[in-house]
């Protein structure tokens, strides 16, 4: 029972010791062993049902919450397992590639202190405690983004901060407002508080009524600005391309492959879904919204030339089918939603890895000056390979499944136009992943590269672990697995509001 | 209707970040921001003619202001100042690459 503060209090601690250790073998093992732990952790917890961990003992008082909650529900355990097995690979990768960066223990312990935000913003039942751990990652998050110090480092990470800060005012306003509305800040409650004055003012009919709808509209549209902005879905995506690609590798990885979800899509959907109820209305923009960063992600990666660049485009184009299936709102569509985002995590932070490698072996991002690296890279090449089919969805890839299911479920409910558009996107993704392996691995060797060698072990370790997963994890589908990981999470989303009658017993 | 008044100032603050060039005035509507959802949180824990809310012997309470809101004003008044170090020292920094505060000719990242 006591496993969920421990998601915290880990990367906090380890961030604490870093911060005062200067020795560099002693942060490369620590950082590993912490994350190492967080993962198994997060896979002990999955045999669990939903925990309410309420923090200081503080019980409810006539049935009104008043501690902060952590809670544990099918989602948060698919979160926590996501997020914390892309921190373990990361750090992996960064022993060896965080070598020429000075300050290695410096970097672990902002890395640490990103994680400790994301577990809590996925844990947190309250909405106060979410808005401190989002604001924690989101922080930590700028200035990993800045970490090279360099002057195209610096301008993206001011140009992310600034629209950031502004996507996290829009989230406190959105809190505030609904604090001041039905007095809580516990999820649950609010939940429950929300539905209560929903009925009331059904019944009623009332001026009361009119605002009733205004205000919670209100704040829907607040939050699908702010999340919206930390998830870059496309109107407001406008930083991504610059600040993803500006990072180092590892944190790339991180930012693309999680945190634009814990931080972003999660709570987009825990709120919409579980506290103010789904609507027709919301279904809408949330597809017309996903539908736009399909196309607009994909058509702007076409034309880059930048290896970085082009896969942070791409991440919009992702993005966006996690919140077109999601948006459905059907039990198929959420099921394609998450498992896309489950497979999009993995295959994006691989092709993140593979870039890092890949500077790391020529130092040029450049896809024009590639070529022909496979010859002498052939565990970057083939990993990279492995993920450029996942993302374009190639049938035996996990990212073929997932789109497979989004697609079946756009026609199942009858929206055919959001159905062709997703095709029309994936098959784009996979002309523009063609030229990245027709110019960067395959083809004749650049003369500039013979002396070239494949990278050092622990870079290797991470990509082919990724690699395996992204083939294997199309299993993850089977009925019998589906139980153990994937059906918890649609039910958390498919109750809706019942989420508050689950965690206020 | 004084729940306006801090949405106004939001608005300020937002209409600086949006049209100002120079990073700093950019930074110093980041704060405008800030300050007026630290008001608009205040405001909210209002109640009129309330008491504050400790307790002492001899006294009767009818009405107290709510305590939560000053609570998380305090919080996000922190979050504000950490947010606002590390965009001064980003300043910093970039002034000391480019040689400039003006945005217009920060622009080494193409669109």
């Amino acid at each position: 029972m006591s496993y969920i503060p421990l998601f915290i209090i880990l990367p906090l601690f380890g961030a604490f010791v870093l911060s005062l250790v200067r020795t560099r073998r002693f942060g490369d093992i620590f950082a590993n062993i912490i994350n190492l732990s967080l993962f198994i952790l997060s896979l002990i917890i999955i045999r669990f049902g939903t925990i309410v961990y309420k923090i200081g003992g503080w019980e409810p008082v006539n049935g009104i919450p008043i501690g902060i909650y952590w809670v544990k529900d099918g989602l948060s355990t698919l979160m926590l397992i996501i997020v914390n097995l892309i921190a373990l690979m990361s750090t992996i990768f960064s022993v060896n590639y965080m070598e020429r960066f000075t300050e290695k223990n410096r970097y672990y312990c902002l890395f640490l202190l990103m994680l400790a935000g994301m577990n809590g913003v996925i844990l947190s039942g309250d909405m106060f405690n979410l808005f401190v751990f989002l604001e924690i990652a989101a922080i930590s998050s700028y200035s990993l983004v800045a970490f090279g110090t360099e002057s195209e480092e610096l301008e993206a990470a001011f140009k992310y901060q600034v629209m950031g800060t502004i996507a996290s005012s829009f989230i406190l306003l959105g809190i505030a407002l609904l604090y001041s509305y039905t007095g809580t800040l516990n999820m649950a409650d609010m939940a429950r508080v929300i539905a209560i004055k929903n009925s009331e003012s059904g019944i009623l009919n009332s001026v009361s009524s009119i605002s009733h709808f205004q205000l919670v509209n209100f704040v829907c549209g607040l939050f699908i600005m702010g999340f919206g902005m930390k998830a870059a879905i496309v109107p407001f995506h406008a930083w991504l391309p610059d600040a993803h690609p500006s990072a180092p590798a590892p944190i790339s990885a991180m930012l693309s492959g999680v945190l634009i979800k814990a931080l972003g899509v999660y709570v987009l959907i825990r709120i919409v879904f579980n506290i103010t109820g789904m609507t027709p209305v919301f279904s809408n923009i949330l597809l017309v919204l996903g539908t736009l960063s399909i196309m607009g992600g994909v058509v702007s990666a076409i034309g880059q030339w930048d290896f970085k660049r082009l896969l942070a485009y791409h991440s919009i184009s992702q993005v966006g089918y996690i919140i077109l299936g999601i948006g459905l709102g059907t039990p198929l569509g959420i099921l394609g939603g998450l498992f896309h985002l489950l497979n999009h995590s993995v295959f994006k932070s691989l092709l993140f890895l593979n870039s890092g490698a890949v500077v790391y072996a020529t130092g040029t991002r450049d896809l024009k000056q590639m070529g022909g690296l496979n010859k002498r890279m052939p565990v970057t090449g083939n990993s990279s390979f492995i993920a450029s089919m996942s993302i374009a969805g190639v049938p035996p890839f996990n990212g073929f499944w997932s789109k497979l299911i989004i697609i079946i479920a756009c026609i199942q409910a009858n929206r055919i136009g959001f159905a062709i558009w997703a095709i029309i996107g994936s098959i784009l993704t996979l002309a523009s992943f063609m030229k990245v392996q027709r110019y960067a691995f395959f083809g004749p060797l650049n003369e500039k590269w013979k002396g070239i060698k494949e990278v050092p072990g622990f870079m290797r370790v991470s990509m082919v672990l990724l690699a395996i997963l992204c083939i294997g994890m199309g299993l993850l589908l089977l009925p019998q697995v589906r139980e153990v990981l994937l059906n918890p999470a649609v039910e958390v989303l498919e109750n809706g509001i019942e989420y508050a009658k689950t965690i206020l017993l | 209707m004084v729940f306006i008044l801090p949405i106004i100032l939001f608005l300020i603050g937002l209409f600086g970040v949006l049209v100002k060039r120079n990073l700093i005035k950019i930074i110093i509507s980041i704060c405008i921001i800030d300050y007026a959802l630290f008001l608009l949180l205040a405001m909210i824990g209002y109640r009129g003619e309330g008491m504050p809310p400790i307790e002492v012997k001899g006294i009767e309470y009818v009405k107290f202001v709510d305590p939560l809101p000053q609570a998380l004003v305090l919080t996000a008044i922190v979050i504000g100042l950490a947010t606002t170090a590390l965009l001064v020292a980003i300043a910093v920094r970039v002034y000391q690459k480019y040689g400039t505060f003006d945005i217009d000719k920060i622009r080494k990242l193409k669109g």
